[in-house]
């Protein structure tokens, strides 16, 4: 396949799983339904894997405190396990070996030991799939030092940051938007790897600064495109990494622009988009043309009625309105 | 004591680790009731034939992991007692540098990998230490250490079932102390003997007189022998008592009187040492020069611990990331 073609994030992913484990035999797959008789995964991340690698790639039972745990004591001693929890939810269940454990083995034990260890999930909201199957709740894990929160954008960018999060000495969370699993992009080069912690900058503009991650950087460029239709050149930053946060990038812009937007799918209040904007406020003071606005999904539940869930959603037109809530 | 007695040299090793368990913990809570060291400290007194019968079969190499209540455990099993007291201590030559203190202590040279806070959580991470063994064709075992309480919490069942399904060489002790915190075993538990609960999981399900020794060795021999055949796990109940309560300062009040009497009456470590003489197996002097030998090695790692530096305060953002990568973010 050559570099021009286009493939989903189903297929980066599954490339990236498949060529770090070639490249490395500690790497083992973990969760339920990942082997290949048990389908592959339900969304089929990881098909064909099992059939290559065999006992590397294990499907559990439905255990999360059970197999998390012993990913967590594989890790310890130098496995590089990625476990799938199939919806981001279901972390709820497995929050001691992940936070407790995996989170602060490193520091507890003075660096004699380290977890690492890749945790794959995914979630999102726009399948009525109601308040337990389709929540970002990343900042959970951003209040937990130790253990580091990657959002990919798109098929590339997906597996560039897989290989990067097998290859972290750290325990890495991985968050897959559903939403984005089917859209086309450019295939990665396989064997690259993006390093955790830099942002990149989507789209060059000097008069306003768009933040996001995982999908709504597709919202945020949308928007951006109309924006300039009305004379609003938009500078658009894909964080990739919400833990660790890359702050320069950020201010880099923010201090070019004067004025900056987060959005994120998660729930606005404590979230990625109040840290962000409280850092650039803290630096930045004196550089802002207007306060930094937040775009978020509404504090509740995620609902179930498709219209509900619009409701619940931020749209197009509320990042819309908060950019032009910075030119007041 | 039963049929099954090893050799000599066995019984007398045991013996060494029982006295360095007993007199590493009364040490412990004196130094602590001196005013000399401020720790929370979950006494073992009273449970320690349980891993000086268990730690005199395995490899250095063997894993192992245990809970807050765990200082006889890794004591047993090796962990140096100079660097112990140095982290009790809070100093730079500390196992965990001051960081992880009693309830975190980590040692790999000794096989120490993980001792966690959480009741029940070490069940599965000692499944994962044995997946990692089984994954790469080795013959070590882990040995995962909790308390009759933990056999409540899911992480116990989901460890055991895991463990079990993939055959996993590991063997899990439930050193049954009779209570979890301030609760009598029987009002928390829905069987008499939590040995009973391996049938769920299709596993053997030993339960001994967790206070003989030769009956815990017996036991988690025929339970470490067969991990390392690759037969799986094996849930051994020991059942012990603990002295000083829960944590130390606990009086004991839910404790009957006459139970808590009759346990001291039954102390493991005196009837230990008349049975080792009585028996023939040593003499009465040959075991006082072990106690001795002991305490002279406490008092080298007390002096230790209390003339190393205390480590800086710069120290809590080192660790929390990989080098480099302290913060996890630019500031």
């Amino acid at each position: 396949m050559s570099k021009t073609d286009k493939i989903n994030m189903v297929q980066a992913i599954n490339w990236a799983l498949d060529d770090a484990m070639a490249a490395d035999e500690n790497v083992i797959v973990m969760g339920e339904e990942v082997a290949d008789p048990e389908g592959g995964g339900i969304v089929k991340v990881t098909a064909g894997l099992s059939n290559k690698y065999g006992s590397r790639v294990r499907s559990t039972p439905i255990s999360e405190t059970g197999f998390m745990g012993a990913a967590v004591g594989a890790a310890v001693v130098g496995i590089r396990p990625v476990v799938e929890i199939m919806l981001m939810n279901f972390v709820a269940v497995c929050m001691d070996p992940m936070t407790n454990h995996a989170a602060k083995l490193r520091f507890m034990s003075g660096g004699q030991t380290h977890v690492p260890l890749v945790i794959r999930t995914m979630t999102g909201s726009g399948f009525q799939q109601g308040g337990q199957h389709s929540d970002f709740l990343e900042a959970w894990f951003c209040h937990t030092p130790g253990i580091k929160v990657v959002m990919p954008s798109n098929p590339a960018e997906a597996y560039g940051l897989m290989r990067a999060s097998i290859e972290d000495d750290d325990p890495v969370l991985f968050v897959e938007h559903i939403g984005s699993y089917w859209t086309p992009g450019p295939a990665p080069e396989r064997g690259s790897s993006i390093p955790l912690g830099r942002a990149r900058v989507v789209r060059e503009g000097k008069d306003v600064t768009l933040i996001g991650y995982s999908r709504s950087v597709a919202d945020i460029l949308s928007v951006a495109t109309k924006l300039s239709e009305s004379g609003i050149d938009s500078e658009v930053i894909d964080l990739r990494t919400v833990q660790p946060l890359d702050t320069q990038t950020v201010f880099e812009s923010v201090k070019k622009t004067g004025r900056a937007v987060v959005v994120h799918e998660a729930v606005r209040s404590f979230g990625v988009g109040a840290e962000v904007s409280a850092r650039i406020h803290e630096a930045l003071f004196r550089d802002l043309k207007a306060p930094v606005q937040r775009v978020a999904s509404v504090d509740a539940p995620v609902p179930y009625a498709k219209h509900l869930e619009a409701a619940f959603l931020y749209s197009h037109a509320d990042i819309e309105a908060a950019v032009r809530q910075t030119f007041v | 004591m039963t049929s099954t007695v090893p050799d000599r040299s066995v019984l007398v090793a045991i013996y060494r680790k029982m006295a360095l368990v007993k007199l590493n913990d009364e040490r412990v809570i004196a130094t602590i009731k001196a005013g000399k060291l401020f720790m929370p400290f979950y006494s073992a007194r009273g449970q320690e034939s349980i891993p000086a019968a268990i730690s005199v079969l395995l490899d250095p190499t063997d894993y192992l992991v245990t809970i807050y209540r765990g200082v006889h455990d890794m004591v047993a099993k090796g962990v140096p007692l100079k660097q112990l007291w140095a982290e009790f201590a809070g100093r730079t030559t500390g196992t965990c540098k001051g960081k992880g203190g009693p309830m975190h202590i980590t040692h790999p040279e000794s096989g120490c990998m993980v001792t966690t806070g959480i009741v029940g959580s070490g069940i599965p991470i000692g499944a994962g230490l044995a997946l990692a063994a089984q994954l790469r064709g080795e013959k070590r075992v882990a040995v995962t250490n909790f308390g009759d309480g933990a056999s409540n919490i899911g992480a116990f069942h989901e460890g055991l079932n895991l463990a079990a399904v993939w055959k996993l060489p590991v063997i899990f002790v439930c050193q049954n102390n009779l209570y979890a915190e301030h609760t009598a075993f029987a009002k928390g538990t829905s069987v008499e003997q939590i040995a009973t609960r391996a049938v769920s999981y299709g596993i053997p399900g030993v339960r001994v007189d967790g206070n003989s020794p030769v009956a815990v060795y017996a036991a988690a021999k025929d339970a470490i022998e067969r991990a390392r055949a690759g037969a799986g796990p094996t849930l051994l109940e020991a059942v012990t008592f603990r002295f000083n309560g829960h944590v130390l300062g606990d009086a004991g009040e839910y404790i009957p009187k006459e139970e808590y009497a009759a346990a001291v009456a039954a102390d493991p470590f005196p009837r230990y040492r008349n049975w080792l003489i009585e028996q023939g197996h040593a003499s009465a002097d040959e075991l006082s020069a072990i106690d001795a030998s002991i305490d002279a090695e406490i008092d080298e790692a007390v002096e230790f611990a209390f003339s190393s530096p205390l480590t800086e305060g710069s120290e809590v953002r080192r660790d929390v990331y990989a080098q480099g990568q302290q913060e996890g973010s630019a500031q």
